[in-house]
């Protein structure tokens, strides 16, 4: 009841604010174009797949995680200063209420985003994959929860948005770099190959490679998938850790 | 815990709303509050004053027990501040409005009110207790800033608090609105709702049943506004207020806190 009236007001929110409803649907899909056209020219051996199957594919996964960690990390810290948090929290309100409130909202955005970036993708670009498009949009949404939950978190650790956005680098950039796609996985040194399969994104990776190479659902899939949910949840948990009603 | 949410006051209550014994409050190295002792009666305006600086916001941040406190002890309602039950039955609204400035004065009344489990009914109430009717489609932020305290205060009424915790309601706010205000928090106390009420302006000390006047983190008295001119020896209660300051610096053997209570 209050968690759906959270993510009721969180929706609402974002509806008053058009120009970031139109950036959140629309610049995945620019980008998607842009990589398509990137790899537009480049001479592909017969079997093998072009590389905007694989780059691209990733991307859909990627999209959502940075748009909703950075999303999610700004209206999250503007709760905490603005004092409607501490207000909050003076009301009868539980904190997985608003903790889940929110991971809904977004989890409804992103589910939108990663629909209108998916279809782009296969439609338009004819991305060329085994597995099932819902698939894909599945862990696309998995995934924006995941950028939800670890937004939630580290804007406690912020005091200022300027701040915020400074965790990107930190927290975002290193799972894009060590997911697996720029360099495959086990052609990594061991250091960062053991550092790339303790980051959530990796498991997002791995997840989508198995859609793409096979036409049913994989073990290895759920596998990812459930590890994943794993991660959200126990980065949720650390969040609400960091929601005191009580403060020095 | 439905039910108490619910119940809404009903008839002037009896006895003590808030208490404090020896309450101490330490910010980062500085003593906020002084060893705090008093207790609120419940059913009336209680005025808590004092110039800015004195702990009148850490005061209420520890009677809505989100304060951390250093020792000492507040009790609301008969319970200790901060319990569970009470976040059903005490309304808090901060000095600078904490409402969502992308969301209508609708919106924002609806959702705190969800909380309550109060719908669009007490919401329309609410907005029109503060007057706000008119605007209640617009969006929060553009609003001039006695509107959006405004907002703020009728996100609180909507819950229907039997105790209300008020931190400088009435700044920024025109002649005729603090008057209005004041005659609402009169029939809401009338109908058996505590309320506590900050201001530095001492003259809205005349709305109030009791003071407590807070100075430099401890309490230089806590009287009426009748006792305050009298032992202030004038009938401007700015100039009471600071007769009475004057006295207690002249004079630091006698402890101003044991004051008379009415």
């Amino acid at each position: 009841m209050m968690m759906l009236a959270t993510t009721r007001r969180v929706l609402d929110q974002l509806r008053h604010d058009h120009r970031s409803v139109a950036l959140i649907l629309v610049v995945p899909a620019l980008l998607l174009t842009a990589v398509y056209f990137l790899y537009e020219n480049e001479t592909l051996l017969p079997g093998v797949p072009r590389t905007f199957d694989r780059v691209g594919l990733m991307m859909l996964a990627i999209f959502p995680f940075v748009v909703m960690f950075l999303v999610t990390s700004i209206t999250m810290l503007r709760e905490r200063t603005s004092g409607t948090l501490e207000r909050l929290l003076t009301t009868p309100i539980h904190k997985a209420d608003l903790l889940f409130g929110y991971g809904l909202a977004f989890s409804i955005m992103a589910a939108l985003q990663s629909l209108v970036a998916t279809a782009v993708a296969y439609w338009i670009f004819g991305l060329d994959i085994q597995g099932s498009p819902g698939l894909v949009v599945m862990i696309a949404v998995i995934n924006a929860v995941l950028g939800v939950a670890l937004g939630l978190l580290c804007s406690a650790f912020a005091r200022t948005e300027f701040q915020a956005v400074q965790f990107m680098p930190v927290v975002v950039v290193p799972q894009i770099l060590l997911c697996g796609l720029f360099v495959a996985r086990d052609r990594m040194n061991e250091v960062l190959e053991a550092v790339s399969n303790v980051l959530p994104l990796t498991f997002s990776v791995d997840a989508l490679q198995q859609v793409a190479t096979n036409t049913e659902p994989t073990d290895e899939l759920w596998m990812d998938a459930g590890v994943i949910v794993a991660i959200v949840l126990a980065v949720l948990v650390l969040a609400s850790l960091t929601l005191r009603r009580r403060t020095a | 815990m439905s039910h108490l949410a619910a119940a809404a006051p009903a008839g002037p209550e009896s006895g003590v709303a808030v208490s404090a014994s020896a309450l101490h409050v330490i910010r980062g190295k500085v003593p906020v509050l002084r060893g705090l002792d008093f207790a609120i009666e419940a059913g009336r305006i209680t005025g808590l004053l004092g110039p800015s600086g004195s702990g009148k916001t850490t005061l209420m941040r520890a009677i809505m027990g989100v304060q951390v406190l250093t020792s000492g002890s507040v009790q609301v309602l008969g319970l200790p501040a901060g319990h569970p039950e009470l976040r059903h039955r005490v309304g808090y609204v901060t000095q600078s409005p904490s409402v969502y400035p992308d969301l209508t004065v609708e919106a924002n009344v609806r959702y705190f009110g969800a909380m309550h489990r109060k719908g669009r009914a007490e919401a329309a109430e609410a907005i029109a207790a503060v007057g706000l009717e008119p605007q209640a489609r617009q969006k929060t932020g553009d609003l001039s800033g006695g509107q959006l305290s405004r907002v703020s205060l009728a996100c609180a009424l909507v819950a229907r608090p039997s105790l209300l915790v008020l931190d400088e309601p009435t700044v920024g706010l025109d002649p005729v609105l603090r008057a209005d205000l004041w005659g609402r928090f009169r029939s809401m106390a009338e109908s058996g709702t505590t309320l506590l009420v900050s201001s530095h302006v001492m003259e809205e000390a005349s709305h109030c049943g009791s003071l407590l006047l807070l100075r430099e983190g401890k309490l230089l008295a806590q009287l009426t506004p009748a006792e305050l001119s009298q032992r202030g020896q004038s009938a401007d209660l700015e100039q009471a207020f600071l007769h009475l300051i004057r006295n207690a610096a002249e004079t630091p053997g006698t402890s101003p806190e044991r004051a008379v209570r009415s």
